[in-house]
């Protein structure tokens, strides 16, 4: 019995994966439960199991190429099983200019999406690269002779409606020699002045997500200095005190305390944008932004709040080095309820960060250093560092993210506050 | 043309008939008397004598079964119930009774009698007076039904049910008893089964039947305000339905909403969502919506009344959705 081997969703919003090994060849004989090749996906590199036992008859998919989730990318068979017909009917990508222009639009739709049906949204049903039409959509595709395929739907969820083939129609009449964009290639292009670098897995999706959240989210920011004179001192105590057990924790390891703290006051600031209803969430679930070769990724520490300070640093520690060798389960970098990105160490004064959706907000942290201020009509000096929130307008108003900072600048400038 | 209320263009229709016709006969609760509990058999007793326009006692299956019997044996009974919640009591006659007697006596019995009163909600009447029976008749073959929603309607649907060989129920509604309209004089008869556009528009179809013809008429001009053109159509009679009046509709517009009073489950517009699916999947742009009332009983407070009543705002928030504006879809 042949076994089809489909490229998985290995992680939650992974929608194409890139084969970077295989480590069964064609010929080798395959058990299930092995591990047949590893996928780069969007969040970090993943094993992929077989699912049947016999030999790895067919590889449709080489190291290096990038297969939608749903496709087929190798054949498990017996060692003389005449799987020609699961060849033919592999649901190999057709380059779109293989697609007979006046093919019919029903099997144009069966193909491999194009880029402009790639919009469907996380709507049910469909596996990956069918194209999502109306019914009379693609009854008008047919007799106006539009390549559905070509066509950018406007509908829910990316669905080609009728109005979207009538405007193909009308922009084809209107220019009726317009060749076919070329699909380019993903592959590293160098020239005198620029090196092109081919998009991996990790930065389509952090390119898609973020685009995702300044275009329709709107975003308003938020920016508090302040003073980091005791909770410095109050780091350096604590830090005295861990030294015999080696250990010590960091600036940020307080700010993520603090803003866990201040966050649990304020549930309004605690929450998602469901487009149809926001979700305020008891527990914290602080996403932490760590920046990792090619790209960025925000581990979670769940229930920060209630953490002790060791507790989060030994976390934050621990889930920023596997981050970094990109080797996180799906669910440590996923269900935050806010973030924190700090860029403080690379000496950034102050900066906005892009919202993580569908969270409200954001905190983006710069670094301390020291700065003269007025104090009772004195100029003096004082560690001072700069918080920029950014807010989702949709779920947080102006005045209520200034509460939750406020109760932020008062833990922040007197750490024992958060005890009470 | 003369301008007259629904009440009394059904008056006109059950007088067209009786005058033609000396088989025809009008019983059920206060018809006579009392002129009817909603006053529609108004001064028949006088012109027709108790021998044609019987008081019964309250008795809704006892009145139903000698009507079936009398249309079994002739004559053309025109069977008032009160309101048609009342006639879920007398079911068996007519569903067991009338529906099933032409096919049972193999063609050797007709039943040509007609059921009819109010149906639907009016206003406060709380969950037991205040159903949409038409699915209750509609399901067994064996049985018409029109539903008129103008006065117009009133006279040629009732005349036309009345001449019909088939038992016919003609749901009326206790809120369209005074709707006023123009009705053609002298002899009106409407053929069952056949829909009428009552508003055109390329837009989006509102299809439905009944009193919400109306509702559906107000949502067309809130929504013509807004630049979408609404077609209305009434479909009147539900069996037979006109199933090509629906499918040229969907043909041109590509989006349809069905609205209707009664509940969703297995509703009106479940059959009318079946057949668009089946005959003209390939002209749809977007999913059919049904625009009902809510899965409830009827609550009696007068708030959630009106919550659970399909409206007009509900209607324009789905013909909204199947256009995918306003972020909807």
């Amino acid at each position: 019995m042949a076994t089809r081997v489909y490229m998985e969703a290995l992680s939650p919003t992974m929608e194409e994966g890139q084969i970077v090994r295989w480590l069964k060849a064609e010929g080798d004989p395959v058990e299930q439960g092995d591990i047949l090749a590893e996928i780069e996906t969007d969040k970090a590199t993943m094993e992929l199991v077989a699912r049947g036992t016999g030999v790895l008859r067919a590889v449709l998919a080489g190291e290096g190429a990038a297969a939608p989730v749903g496709e087929v990318i190798a054949v498990i068979a017996g060692e003389e099983e005449d799987i020609a017909a699961l060849l033919g009917g592999a649901g190999k990508s057709v380059p779109k200019s293989e697609a007979a222009p006046d093919a019919e639009a029903e099997a144009a739709a069966e193909k491999s999406a194009g880029p402009s049906a790639q919009s469907g949204g996380s709507e049910g049903g469909g596996g990956a690269g069918r194209i999502r039409t109306s019914p009379v959509a693609r009854r008008l595709a047919r007799e106006l002779d539009v390549d559905i395929a070509a066509v950018a739907g406007s509908g829910p969820a990316g669905r080609i409606v009728k109005r979207d083939v009538e405007e193909a129609a009308a922009r084809a009449a209107a220019a009726p020699q317009a060749a076919p964009e070329p699909v380019s290639v993903p592959a590293t292009v160098a020239g005198d002045d620029f090196t092109d670098i081919p998009l991996s897995q990790m930065r389509k999706t952090v390119a898609r997500r973020l685009s995702e959240s300044l275009g329709p989210v709107p975003h308003f920011f938020l920016t508090i200095d302040v003073d980091m004179t005791r909770l410095m001192a109050a780091r350096a105590r604590l830090n005295r005190h861990l030294s015999a057990q080696g250990t010590k924790i960091s600036v940020n390891d307080l700010i993520i305390k603090a803003t866990a703290v201040a966050l649990a006051r304020h549930p309004e600031c605690n929450a998602w944008w469901q487009g149809d209803s926001i979700r305020r969430f008891r527990p914290v679930h602080i996403g932490v932004a760590v920046a990792v070769p090619d790209g960025l990724i925000t581990p979670v520490i769940r229930n920060a709040d209630a953490k002790s300070l060791t507790g989060i640093s030994a976390e934050a520690r621990e889930l920023a080095g596997r981050a970094r060798e990109r080797k996180l389960q799906p669910d440590e970098y996923t269900g935050s309820t806010f973030s924190i990105s700090n860029l403080g160490m690379f000496g950034i004064e102050s900066f906005t960060a892009v919202i993580n959706p569908p969270e409200a907000g954001i905190l983006a942290i710069g670094t301390v250093e020291e700065r003269p201020v007025a104090v009772d009509g004195k100029i003096v000096a004082q560690p001072r560092m700069r918080l920029t929130m950014s807010c989702d307008h949709r779920v947080i108003d102006g005045a209520q993210g200034a509460r939750f900072l406020a109760t932020l600048r008062t833990f922040l400038e007197e750490p024992t506050a958060m005890l009470l | 043309m003369a301008e007259m209320t629904y009440r009394e263009a059904l008056n006109a229709a059950m007088c067209q008939e009786m005058d033609r016709d000396e088989s025809v006969f009008l019983m059920g609760e206060e018809v006579a008397e009392y002129d009817g509990a909603y006053k529609v058999s108004r001064g028949m007793l006088a012109r027709y004598g108790p021998g044609r326009v019987v008081d019964s006692p309250i008795s809704e299956l006892g009145f139903a079964g000698l009507c079936v019997g009398a249309a079994m044996t002739g004559l053309r009974p025109i069977c008032e119930f009160m309101t048609f919640n009342f006639s879920i009591l007398a079911l068996d006659q007519v569903i067991n009774g009338a529906a099933k007697m032409l096919y049972m006596s193999n063609g050797q019995i007709p039943v040509p009698i007609v059921f009819r009163g109010p149906t639907g909600a009016a206003l406060q009447l709380s969950a037991q007076h205040s159903q949409a029976c038409e699915t209750w008749y509609v399901h067994a073959p064996g049985i018409k039904l029109v539903t008129p929603a103008t006065p117009a309607d009133a006279k040629g649907l009732l005349a036309a049910a009345i001449r019909d060989d088939d038992p016919v129920a003609v749901m009326e509604g206790e809120l369209l008893y005074n709707v006023r309209g123009e009705v053609p004089d002298g002899e009106y008869v409407i053929p069952l089964g056949v829909a009428e556009l009552k508003r055109a528009g390329d837009d989006v179809s509102i299809v439905t039947h009944g009193k919400m013809v109306h509702v559906a008429l107000q949502a067309a001009r809130a929504l013509e305000r807004e630049g979408i053109e609404a077609d209305v159509l009434d479909l009147r009679s539900l069996r037979p339905l006109d199933a090509d009046a629906i499918l040229e509709t969907v043909r041109r517009t590509n989006r349809v909403v069905y609205l209707e009073e009664g509940w969703p489950f297995a509703g009106i517009g479940a059959q009318i969502v079946a057949l668009i699916q089946d005959e003209a999947f390939d002209h749809l742009d977007a999913p059919v919506l049904r625009v009902t009332q809510a899965d409830v009983p009827m609550p009696y407070a007068k708030n959630l009344e009106q919550l659970a009543k399909p409206g007009v705002r509900d209607v324009v928030e789905a013909c909204k959705r199947v256009l995918y504006m306003n972020g909807h879809g």
